[in-house]
């Protein structure tokens, strides 16, 4: 964003925008470009760790019975997910896994929200490494916990062949295996990088689109205007897609879990 | 493919393809932001949560215990009043029946009196009867003889034969008194 911000003032915004302007010069070294061990983007990472943790701890430093508010908000935030995600999908088995999944929803939610907080404006989780690691974590989760529940040669039983007559079992197992085993860590992780990677191109579409209008001819100027208040309603948009994707992400990864522990089929 | 051909040039990103340096720092970041939630933050949550379910279970306990206990001294006090009111009734029943006792031994005391005044007072009258009888008949007697030998005189001085005309006459004027 500070290279877009530089781009701008020296009046020379390049429009459309492309890939590129997702991967922004590093900041350590200063201005390297395919150096990504501190970068804006991993900065943001740490950022959001540190909020995170610093919130966590400091909110429930001393906890009691009659909540403060903060220790009230952040009881609030696990209670959703513990309630409303692990246990409403997985049971009451679904407790233990909460700690995790309250993790995973945190994170993602606030990287996400990167996408539209004022001098960050750009999430980490549309560069897809963020995305597949935390796809990773789920896919290698889910199949070890039904393992673990299940024995290997059950739990890939119980996974590959569902209740249907044996001559249409040729036909389904490769569609489950593939469905399970291969297109599962890939959905999730491309998911939510799409979210977010589409999410800022279109605020960048609209905002350089305004810029590159009036810079062309004036006579644009309310063409213009018109492109940057879509700018702020598609940031409307951004926020909803925000929230969602975290919550998509978590309840996908839930529901994995809860197929992997399932007894049937 | 569209922005690699418009990108051209200098080392162009593909989008799809994760930078590994991103995955090693976001790998790190998250595993510690796992650690430090997951060991230090949600369990201690969970504890909250289980310690404010036993509060409220055992201030309900505590109030059904409560419950108890005064019910049961309900009962108590109750049965108690009841064992009261019985052993009023009771005393109630004695002392009336004492009353009419005393009452009935205080008649009973009285009527023996009465009736043993009533008998002293006879006994006296008929005594004094019995002494004014005997004082008349001497005097009567006396009287009768003087009157008698006044009348008849010397002839009759003979003491025998007074006597028994004295007692004759007497005996006369019992039986006319008698009839």
């Amino acid at each position: 964003m500070f290279g877009q911000a530089n781009v701008l003032a020296a009046g020379q915004a390049e429009f459309p925008p492309s890939v590129e302007d997702f991967y922004l010069p590093s900041i350590l070294p200063w201005g390297a470009h395919d150096n990504y061990w501190f970068t804006k983007i991993t900065f943001m990472v740490w950022l959001a760790v540190g909020v995170l943790i610093l919130f966590f701890l400091l909110s429930y430093r001393n906890p009691k019975l009659v909540p403060t508010k903060k220790q009230w908000f952040a009881e609030s935030v696990y209670g959703f997910v513990r309630n409303n995600i692990a246990v409403d999908m997985i049971g009451h088995a679904g407790v233990r896994f909460a700690p995790y999944f309250t993790t995973l929803f945190c994170f993602i939610l606030l990287t996400n929200a990167f996408a539209i907080i004022p001098f960050f404006q750009i999430s980490p989780n549309s560069h897809i490494a963020f995305p597949a690691f935390l796809a990773v974590i789920s896919y290698v989760m889910f199949n070890w916990i039904g393992i673990r529940h299940h024995g290997f040669v059950k739990y890939f039983k119980n996974s590959l062949i569902p209740p249907a007559p044996w001559y249409i079992l040729p036909l389904l197992i490769p569609i489950e295996f593939f469905s399970t085993f291969l297109v599962r860590p890939f959905s999730l992780a491309v998911r939510l990088f799409a979210n977010m990677f589409a999410g800022h191109m279109l605020l960048l579409v609209f905002t350089l689109g305004g810029f590159a209008m009036l810079s062309a001819n004036a006579w644009l100027a309310p063409v213009s205007v018109l492109s940057w208040v879509m700018t702020i309603a598609l940031t409307f948009l951004e926020f909803l897609v925000i929230c969602l994707q975290a919550y998509v992400f978590t309840v996908l990864t839930a529901s994995y879990v809860q197929g992997a522990l399932a007894e049937e089929h | 493919m569209y922005f690699l051909a418009a990108e051209g040039g200098e080392a162009a990103h593909n989008p799809i393809i994760p930078a590994w340096e991103e995955i090693v720092v976001g790998g790190i970041a998250f595993i510690v932001l796992c650690f430090v939630l997951m060991k230090f933050v949600f369990p201690r949550m969970e504890q909250t949560f289980q310690a404010r379910v036993d509060a409220i279970e055992g201030g309900i306990k505590r109030a059904e215990a409560a419950q108890a206990e005064a019910n049961q001294l309900l009962e108590q006090y109750r049965a108690q009043l009841a064992e009261a009111r019985t052993d009023a009734a009771k005393i109630r029943d004695d002392a009336r029946a004492d009353a009419e006792g005393i009452r009935q031994d205080i008649l009973a005391k009285a009527r023996e009196e009465s009736d043993r005044i009533i008998a002293a007072g006879k006994e006296q009258l008929a005594a004094e009867r019995a002494t004014i009888v005997r004082e008349l008949r001497t005097e009567v007697g006396t009287i009768a003889v003087d009157l008698a030998s006044k009348i008849v005189g010397e002839s009759l001085a003979d003491e025998a034969r007074r006597k028994g005309t004295v007692d004759r006459f007497l005996s006369g004027l019992e039986s006319t008194g008698a009839r």
